[in-house]
């Protein structure tokens, strides 16, 4: 059984017009030491989907069904007291603006110190030891002197290290990290995410990595998940999705990126934009914007508009898709035939 | 005016061509020695302060640009990248004419339009237009779409009636692939990038020939953003632009730009064509940059990892702004400034290491 199960995970909000659905059935285990990315542009549900996993969605949302398991206990539905045990814990979370994550009236040292001594009985004195151990590791220089200052006093990047320095403070088993290096610049970018990896390999540490990047999660991770609308449309190794992308969403955005054409020369765009949670289209989410909605007969496909597509595996993927899910019938009624 | 305007019609074709190596055509906007500082000491009784029993004045200035010279050629996109703080939002603006140089000069067609006054400087801001980064913050929301591209077409040019002013509304929507009927909505009922065709419809309604971007598509999701992006290389191909567009994303001057400057703090350090600069990258911190790019292709790629952080503004190291962080430096980058030299292909570099063969 892997570290962290989530199993059709539905996390709906409660308001005026009735309910918003902001993740539906979304599946995914995470084990120790493995890297999960999870992709998709803003309002797809990936950053509710993190918090969700701790239980930090604040009202009106709340988690309408589904279960997370974390190494076999029921998270979903934890009251607050048992939920403490493990947040920053035994897993911990990155977020994505590290000038508005670190408390402004508070020196590092502090914080640090509060964070210890609120899960660990141990004296001031040994969880300064604990902190200045942790600053080291994430390559800090002169920790002693960061201890005392305040976040102001550090750069956009050095609050990164910092923030990770308490993440790992409790030697967690998971580090969700929600968009960790969007608010910093390219080169620094470059040295957080190589820190953070370096890191979580080091202490066999899981990790959960949230981005709208797909250069880093190429970069980064082992295994993908893509969202769209608040429904996981395609998931399987990050390797395999980037270089053979099945669903029509995902091959859009990958040849979106201007680094897939040739310079000068037209993006290849997807039209339209991701509709509102609140007023989704019926049937496949993606239908009005996708390109393969037609099927031979250049008439849409009667099951686009009007059903849910549901998962179907292709090679070591799943995909979301009634055009691939034809295609892997056709592929294995061919097979078939072909042993008959 | 017009006569300017004839000129540089009859230069178009030329341009048009895509000729990108051509220099001997004059450049459309010249930067020579441009320095912007602002003061971090408030008035000038905030500046008093005793020392040793006697009063002086004391003043902190950020020095946002520290001496650039940019030539922007007729139909070219120019990108300028750096990191935040380097001061590339800060020559946008100068440029504009919306922050006035501390010294140096901005030529535009060949007049000097630094110094003039707003009214001078009116039928210059016809034909040079800005995009900002923000599309949430760019529109107005107290405006209609259509009264906010109204707006400049009435100011620049009064004579025109009513009916020829929501023609060119119309057109320009079209052009931008918003539909013209949405003229009575207001911003917020639009999505970040349907803000973002507008707000660069409301660059294109007064006709501009040469379009400031400060990192247009920074805000915008992958999918709109290779929207964006197309949709201003259309307008640059049917109307002929010539841009100046500013970003941090690597990946997106590669695609859309003609030639790259790069810029560490306030200075520029490399200016090539951008093929050039994305093979050959010359000065330590393009290469820094260009190593840290996240493609896709490879799984973890060796960066170049630079030492330390960028330094403060307010007090500039000696030498090479670069120096501190630079794995290459010696004893002369930490003393003296280098020049932006020419090497081959067409490439400026301002490093002592490169002009010595270092490097």
């Amino acid at each position: 059984m892997a570290l962290l199960e989530v199993n059709n995970l539905d996390v709906r909000f409660a308001l005026r017009g009735g309910d918003v659905r902001a993740l539906r059935d979304v599946c995914f285990t995470l084990d120790r030491g493995e890297r999960l990315g999870i992709v998709g542009e803003s309002g797809a549900g990936k950053s509710v989907a993190a918090f969700s996993l701790l239980n930090l969605i604040a009202k009106p949302g709340y988690i309408a069904g589904g279960s997370i398991t974390f190494d076999g206990e029921e998270l979903s539905g934890m009251k607050d007291r048992g939920l403490r045990r493990i947040r920053g814990n035994r897993i911990s979370m990155i977020f994505q603006d590290p000038m508005m994550t670190l408390n402004p009236v508070l020196s590092i040292g502090e914080q640090m110190v509060e964070c210890l001594k609120a899960h660990r009985r141990i004296s001031t004195r040994e969880a300064r030891a604990i902190s200045l151990h942790k600053l080291n590791q994430v390559q800090i220089p002169s920790p002693e002197t960061r201890l005392d200052q305040y976040p102001h006093e550090l750069s956009g990047g050095m609050r990164q290290r910092v923030i990770i320095a308490i993440a790992l403070l409790l030697d967690p088993d998971i580090i969700v990290a929600d968009e960790p290096t969007t608010a910093l610049d390219v080169t620094i970018q470059a040295e957080i995410m190589d820190l953070l990896l370096d890191l979580c390999e080091k202490h066999n540490v899981g990790l959960v990595l949230i981005t709208h990047d797909l250069g880093v999660v190429s970069q980064v991770t082992q295994r993908m998940l893509v969202m769209y609308a608040g429904r996981v449309i395609e998931q399987g190794p990050t390797r395999e999705i980037i270089n053979d992308p099945q669903h029509p969403y995902t091959q859009g955005l990958i040849n979106a990126l201007p680094q897939m054409a040739t310079p000068g020369s037209r993006l290849n765009q997807i039209p339209g934009s991701m509709p509102s949670l609140s007023n989704l289209p019926s049937g496949c989410a993606f239908h009005p914007r996708c390109s393969f909605v037609n099927d031979a007969s250049g008439q849409p496909r009667k099951a686009c508009l009007d059903k849910v597509p549901g998962f179907v595996d292709s090679g070591n993927c799943r995909v979301a898709c009634h055009m691939v899910a034809e295609l892997v019938n056709q592929q294995q009624r061919d097979s078939r035939e072909e042993t008959l | 005016m017009t006569a300017a305007v004839s000129q540089h019609d009859s230069k178009a074709p030329a341009a048009a061509a895509g000729n990108r190596e051509n220099d001997t055509a004059a450049p459309l906007m010249e930067i020579r020695n441009l320095y912007k500082r602002f003061s971090l000491s408030g008035d000038f009784l905030e500046q008093l302060k005793f020392r040793g029993g006697k009063l002086v004045r004391e003043q902190e200035h950020v020095h946002a640009i520290n001496g650039i010279d940019i030539d922007i050629r007729r139909g070219e996109a120019l990108c300028v990248v750096g990191e935040s703080g380097c001061g590339k939002s800060t020559v946008a603006r100068t440029v504009m004419g919306l922050l006035s140089p501390s010294k140096g000069e901005i030529h535009y067609d060949g007049q000097r339009i630094d110094h003039l006054s707003a009214k001078e400087l009116l039928p210059y801001r016809r034909r040079m237009q800005m995009i900002f980064q923000n599309p949430y913050a760019s529109l107005n929301p107290r405006m209609t779409i259509q009264q906010t591209l109204e707006e400049p077409i009435r100011l620049h040019h009064p004579d025109w009636s009513k009916e020829r002013v929501r023609d060119q509304v119309r057109d320009v929507m079209d052009s931008v692939g918003i539909d013209p009927d949405w003229g009575s909505r207001f911003g917020h009922e639009f999505s970040g990038g349907q803000r973002q065709r507008i707000a660069i419809a409301r660059a294109l309604a007064v006709d501009p020939e040469f379009i400031v971007a400060d990192e247009p598509i920074s805000a915008l999701d992958v999918s709109i953003q290779a929207q964006v992006l197309n949709l201003m290389m259309e307008a640059q191909q049917q109307r002929n632009l010539t841009y100046l567009f500013i970003t941090h994303d690597l990946a997106v001057v590669e695609h859309f730009g003609t030639r790259v400057a790069v810029m560490y703090l306030g200075m520029v350090c490399e200016i090539a064509p951008t093929g050039t600069l994305f093979a050959k990258p010359r000065h330590p911190y393009t290469q820094a940059l260009l190593s840290a790019i996240p493609r896709l292709e490879d799984d973890r790629p060796q960066h170049i990892r630079l030492q330390g952080e960028v330094p403060t503004p307010v007090n500039l190291p000696t030498g090479c702004v670069f120096h501190g962080r630079c794995p290459h430096a010696n004893e002369r980058c930490r003393q003296e400034v280098p020049a932006l030299i020419d090497v081959e292909d067409g490439a400026r570099v301002a490093c002592h290491g490169v002009e010595e063969g270092r490097l």
